[in-house]
């Protein structure tokens, strides 16, 4: 079933940005650096190693703040202008990801937006295009083979 | 009645094109992580590992997989076009789409068993010009630009032995197809040798109290209100001020959309409809495959009685760049 259009109560947007970033990035983080190399390849996103990305989830009030150093992706402090951001609100991100919406377009529809460099951003958005979601089957470091 | 066209789409990676297949494309195309094809963005296309798996799935399924070799070499990176074509012969790709004469010609001296199909960069508009890239390269299949009346699509084909693919949806541009020279004039990069309109490293997007505004390598290409829709980046397709009023000055964004034409352009033999949009992700390829292949399977069962269904028509607009959808330059009943 397709996910219902929705969007987080605007509590959420107004005390968002009033409460720590830091654990919601380190759980962005953390996923994508079990994602890293093993469904998202190293090599391909070697543009993106010291930028300062940005991810604004709209209705969540979140800005989370991150960059991709030698060793996988970390939170990133520094509250200066990102080299790139995007912003979706928690549904469109989601739909992204279950690849239900094309990025392009949410994009014509003004509903995701990407500023900064826009060849991290294609960059960004291709390579997730191109992730290869049953290579997630494969075990997990640290796990015992099945 | 002839057969029911073929259903040529897009891929920019591997999901996108086991996602074609899996929703019913007859063929894919695809373009390699380089200049040598028209969509050569950051991220997107194939390196040999996805090449080989993709070609490996569409045959195990049945399908083909075609090369978009759609830009023009020059002297000092001729190589790299040439090693493009032995890839795709060595990949058992089904055929390769070219543009250049020069390149056609190695094809076929060095692969004489590849199939060659002349892309619609290559600009032929007229049976003559397509007979004459039939008979000097053998060139099996030709894509029309998008210029072209349904009557004159018809002419085309009447008058030749090459099979006829033609756009079917998808993003449209000037189609100045192969010599567009807009986005080169603001960047300094030819889309038609570099392989991008607009590149990447040239579009700026930034909110500023006036509304979203978008530049390439600085040009103000378009500025949006807050509910307004967005289009790509691309000067065709700008807003412009001229003589103190400011619009759509060369192009309105619209997608073009033939489902309705579907009969008559089996009628009059076309061979393959395509569907536009390598640079889209895998979920816009799984819509538009999906609907267009329950068209033409309609088609198929039922040439007569062939109607457009709403939903059909409300998920292609779903997934359009631009407020409209158009016939393009197919229903032109002026000559």
């Amino acid at each position: 079933m397709p996910l219902p259009a929705f969007t987080l109560p605007p509590l959420f947007a107004r005390i968002g940005p009033h409460l720590p970033q830091l654990p919601p990035t380190l759980a962005l983080v953390g996923g994508l650096n079990l994602a890293l190399d093993r469904i998202l390849p190293r090599d391909h996103l070697d543009a993106l190693t010291g930028k300062k990305l940005m991810l604004r989830v709209l209705d969540a009030g979140m800005s989370l703040r991150f960059t991709l150093g030698e060793r996988g992706f970390r939170p990133l402090l520094d509250t200066g202008r990102p080299d790139l951001c995007i912003s979706a609100t928690t549904r469109d991100y989601l739909a992204l990801a279950l690849r239900e919406e094309d990025p392009d377009t949410l994009f014509f529809n003004r509903r995701l937006v990407m500023e900064g460099d826009t060849d991290l951003g294609l960059l960004v958005k291709n390579t997730l295009d191109a992730v290869d979601w049953s290579a997630l089957r494969l075990p997990l470091p640290g796990l015992a083979p099945r | 009645m002839p057969a029911a066209p073929e259903l040529v789409c897009p891929a920019g990676s591997l999901p996108a094109l086991k996602t074609a297949i899996d929703h019913g494309a007859d063929c894919v195309y695809l373009g390699f992580k380089d200049a040598t094809n028209a969509r050569n963005f950051s991220g997107l296309n194939f390196d040999e590992k996805s090449l080989h798996e993709g070609v490996a799935y569409a045959h195990r399924h049945g399908r083909k997989v075609l090369l978009a070799l759609n830009t023009y070499p020059q002297t000092d990176n001729w190589p790299s076009w040439t090693r493009a074509v032995d890839r795709a012969a060595e990949a058992g790709m089904d055929a390769i789409i070219l543009a250049d004469p020069g390149l056609m010609a190695y094809a076929r001296r060095t692969h004489p068993t590849l199939r060659l199909h002349l892309s619609v960069q290559g600009s032929a508009t007229t049976h003559e010009a397509i007979n004459f890239y039939h008979e000097h390269f053998g060139i099996s299949r030709a894509v029309l630009p998008r210029v072209l009346s349904l009557a004159q699509v018809a002419q085309v084909i009447a008058q030749t032995p090459v099979e006829i693919e033609v756009f079917g949806f998808g993003g449209l541009c000037v189609m100045v197809e192969g010599r567009c020279a807009l986005s080169a004039y603001a960047t300094g990069e030819s889309p038609n040798c570099q392989g991008a309109c607009s590149p990447g490293k040239h579009v700026r997007w930034e909110q500023t109290p006036k509304g979203m505004e978008t530049r390439l390598n600085g040009v103000l290409i378009d500025r949006f209100e807050a509910h307004e829709r967005a289009g790509y980046p691309t000067l065709c397709k700008g807003r412009f001020e001229v003589n103190g009023a400011s619009y759509y000055a060369i192009e309105e964004p619209t997608s073009l959309n033939t489902l309705e034409l579907l009969p008559e352009l089996a009628r009059v033999g076309v061979k393959a409809i395509k569907i536009e949009g390598r640079q889209r992700s895998p979920a816009y390829v799984a819509q538009v495959t999906q609907v267009w292949r329950a068209a033409l399977d309609q088609l198929a069962r039922n040439p007569e009685g062939f109607r457009v269904d709403a939903r059909w028509m409300s998920e292609l607009n779903k997934v359009s760049e631009g407020q409209s959808h158009t016939l393009g330059a197919y229903h032109r009943p002026w000559k």
